[in-house]
């Protein structure tokens, strides 16, 4: 187990149990500022391998803005700096030396606005496989893309029209289109951010089968405003409040017997 | 719900449609300063289109002379058609025409009513078919250009003798060809297949347009990749500090400075300093670079700009290199806004005379170029050259040439245009 620096007594510290027993990421003292703005305080959490663990908090909170530590998005953007170290497995996905292109193929991302490229439904999903030669031919290719679709729950929808733009399926189609693309790529930890905020029903129960299915190999950290859906898909939650992490648990745990007022402010909706 | 809340719906309703007929005149009087906007601009470019067209379009015609030649056996050279005596088939011939004329004075009145264009149509003639050695044939040739302008109303028939170009004897001559039918308009092919003269009726346009286009090929060979690349290194590439910001200044800043700054530069750099061959389109084509690049920059830093930031995060959220997105993802999204960009800058490019001048591409060259390194002119330089001539027959040759080089720009347009709708794609 990795190490938690304490600064004195500004660290407000975690309530709840943060190491996980089998950890596929590590996280330690992670602080993330936009230019001036300290976005995300000084965050230590493990997530465990085949395991699903749930971030919620109260919207602006900065769920997203750690999820995006998770596989270096913040580096796209120029005010963005990140200080702390994430383990995936051993390596510190922070280091100078660590290749972004081959960590994003390992912890693929679903993110909180669908985004699908301009480009055939096909090519969408097709495309991740294809500039890492995951795929020899074009029987395999197809074989991909067909089942990447079917695991999202898209195939039966877009069979008959692969060939048309993926920007004119409507917003939840598209948002498991970007669920396929992602998982086409088969990545080892898949990052997703409020996957299910644009889906019916019946299009939700059909992703958090999938999470559940992925679970058996990958490991999923997910955002979600929906406290139903965290208790239904999650093993373990984490709470964020304003940057901080102010819990984490067994998700049963959190949801029944929250052991900092905040989370129970906000799981029991007085707050957030 | 509560009779205060109905009362407030109420109110608001109120409220707004007092305001309905404020918002909606504010509307209309917007429309209108379009609409009136539109019309000036359009009145203008139809009053510019009119007066171009309107003096230009006699240009495409010419005033030819109907001769009654005979390739004298004992004035030609076989051998050396070059080194015969066409000139002298051309004055044996208008003597036949007209055998009453004597004097040395009045000969010369008369043989100055056909074009010394004559001369070298005889001489091609029998260039590509010896066999007219020997024979006599009706040749129509080019009029000079005083007899154009008559035969186009540009001239006064009456007046004061010495207030006109051609006196009363030159009249009655050409008033016989008129009866006989022995001069008529044709199109005028010269116009468009040779180069510059300073006879009007000689002079075409085919020299400067060969020398654009050579000039702008060269122009968008170099600027189009180096302003494409530089873009997307300065955009998605780049690191964000004060050098960079240095940079964009600077571009920005060039593309404001006037075009005769760059041709004064291309003069101190490309011809006095690297001693490139001066009046050629290789220089013209350089200097109109250093104009274009700034345009096309900046033009494709704001297409670049305007492609959604989530399409590069899903590119690269999946594992493409930042190389991949961009030309996987963001050029072809951008490409359409960067070929705009260019077809403005090189339509920039086609128009510039000043820069042109200071490399010299304003010499009198009749010659069609045929290289990059031969002297050459263009066409907004043609325009110059010619409405600084102070022949009438000039006038309408300088109209002519403004169609041309304002077709050439339809062109140029139309397959931005085209390019652009091929391109084009929606997210
Ligand atoms: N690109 C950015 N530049 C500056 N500040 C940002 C940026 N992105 C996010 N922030 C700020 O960081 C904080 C956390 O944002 P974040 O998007 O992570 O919130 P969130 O928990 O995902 O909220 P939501 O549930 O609404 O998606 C917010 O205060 C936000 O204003
Ligand atoms: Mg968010």
């Amino acid at each position: 187990m990795r190490p938690v620096k304490k600064y004195g007594s500004e660290h407000r510290g975690t309530v709840g149990v943060i190491t996980s027993e089998n950890p596929r990421m590590t996280c330690r003292n992670v602080n993330v500022y936009y230019g001036d703005k300290h976005a995300i305080l000084d965050v230590s959490i493990d997530i465990g391998r085949n395991e699903v663990i749930a971030m919620i908090g109260p919207s602006g909170c900065g769920k997203s803005t750690f999820l995006r530590c998770l596989n270096r998005m913040n580096d796209t953007i120029d005010s963005c700096r990140v200080t702390g170290e994430i383990f995936l497995d051993d390596q510190n996905i922070y280091d100078k030396k660590i290749d972004v292109v081959p960590l994003r193929a390992q912890v693929g991302m679903v993110f909180q606005k669908p985004n699908p490229f301009p480009k055939s439904i096909y090519d969408n999903v097709a495309y991740g496989p294809k500039i890492h030669g995951l795929v020899q031919n074009k029987v395999e290719q197809d074989e991909v893309v067909e089942t990447s679709l079917k695991k999202a729950g898209l195939w039966e929808e877009v069979k008959d029209r692969l060939a048309h733009p993926g920007t004119g399926l409507s917003g939840g189609q598209q948002q498991r289109l970007c669920i396929a693309r992602t998982i086409a790529v088969n990545p080892e930890v898949i990052l997703m951010d409020e996957p299910c905020s644009a889906l019916d029903p019946i299009a939700t129960a059909k992703i958090e089968e999938l999470i559940d299915e992925l679970r058996a190999h990958y490991t999923i950290a997910i955002v979600t405003h929906s406290m139903q859906q965290a208790a239904r898909v999650s093993q373990r939650t984490a709470y964020f409040h304003l940057g901080d992490l102010i819990e984490v648990g067994e998700t049963k745990q959190i949801f029944t017997n929250p052991s900092h007022r905040l989370t129970e402010d906000y799981i029991t909706g007085r707050f957030g | 719900m509560s009779d205060i809340d109905m009362d407030k719906t109420n109110k608001t309703i109120d409220t707004v449609k007092r305001g309905l007929a404020r918002r909606y005149a504010a509307e209309r009087r917007f429309r209108l300063f379009g609409l009136i906007a539109i019309v000036i601009s359009l009145s203008f470019l139809v009053l510019l289109f009119g007066t171009v067209i309107s003096k230009g379009y006699s240009a495409f015609q010419q005033t030819f002379v109907q001769l009654e030649v005979t390739f004298d056996r004992a004035m030609i050279d076989r051998d050396n058609p070059a080194n015969s005596d066409f000139g002298g088939l051309v004055k044996a011939a208008m003597g036949r025409e007209f055998p009453e004329v004597s004097g040395r004075k009045d000969k010369r009145k008369l043989n100055g009513l056909v074009s010394t264009g004559a001369v070298y149509q005889l001489q091609d003639m029998v260039s590509t078919d010896p066999g007219l050695i020997g024979t006599t044939n009706l040749v129509w040739v080019p009029a000079d250009d005083d007899v154009d302008m008559l035969m186009k109303g540009h001239a006064k028939r009456t007046g004061a003798e010495s207030d006109r170009r051609l006196d009363d004897q030159q009249l009655a001559w050409i008033g016989k060809w008129e009866q006989e039918g022995k001069i008529r308009k044709q199109f005028n092919r010269a116009f468009f297949t040779s180069g510059d003269s300073r006879e009007p009726e000689l002079a075409g346009i085919w020299g400067a347009f060969v020398g654009t286009i050579l000039t702008l090929a060269l122009t968008l060979a170099l600027s189009f990749p180096i302003g494409i690349s530089a873009s997307i290194y300065l955009e998605e590439f780049a690191p964000r500090n004060r050098f960079v910001d240095l940079v964009e200044v600077n571009i920005n800043n060039l593309a404001a400075v006037p075009s005769i700054v760059f041709g004064l530069l291309g003069l101190a750099v490309f011809i006095n300093f690297f001693h490139l061959p001066r009046s050629s389109p290789l220089v013209g084509g350089l200097v109109l670079t250093l104009m274009t690049l700034p345009t096309i920059i900046i033009a494709s830093r704001a297409s670049l700009q305007s492609v959604p930031p989530s399409i590069r995060e899903a590119a690269l959220g999946i594992g493409a290199s930042k190389m991949q997105m961009v030309n996987h993802h963001v050029l072809p999204l951008a490409l359409p806004g960067m070929l705009t960009g260019t077809i403005i800058g090189m339509a920039r490019a086609l128009g510039e005379t000043a820069p042109l001048l200071m490399i010299g591409m304003v010499a009198f060259i009749v010659d069609i170029p045929d290289s990059f390194v031969t002297p050459a002119t263009a066409l907004p330089v043609q325009i110059f050259l010619w409405a600084d001539s102070p022949e009438r027959a000039f006038v309408e040759r300088t109209s002519a040439a403004i169609l041309v080089l304002l077709a050439f720009l339809v062109v140029m347009n139309s397959l931005a245009v085209i390019l652009r709708n091929r391109f084009e794609r929606r997210w």
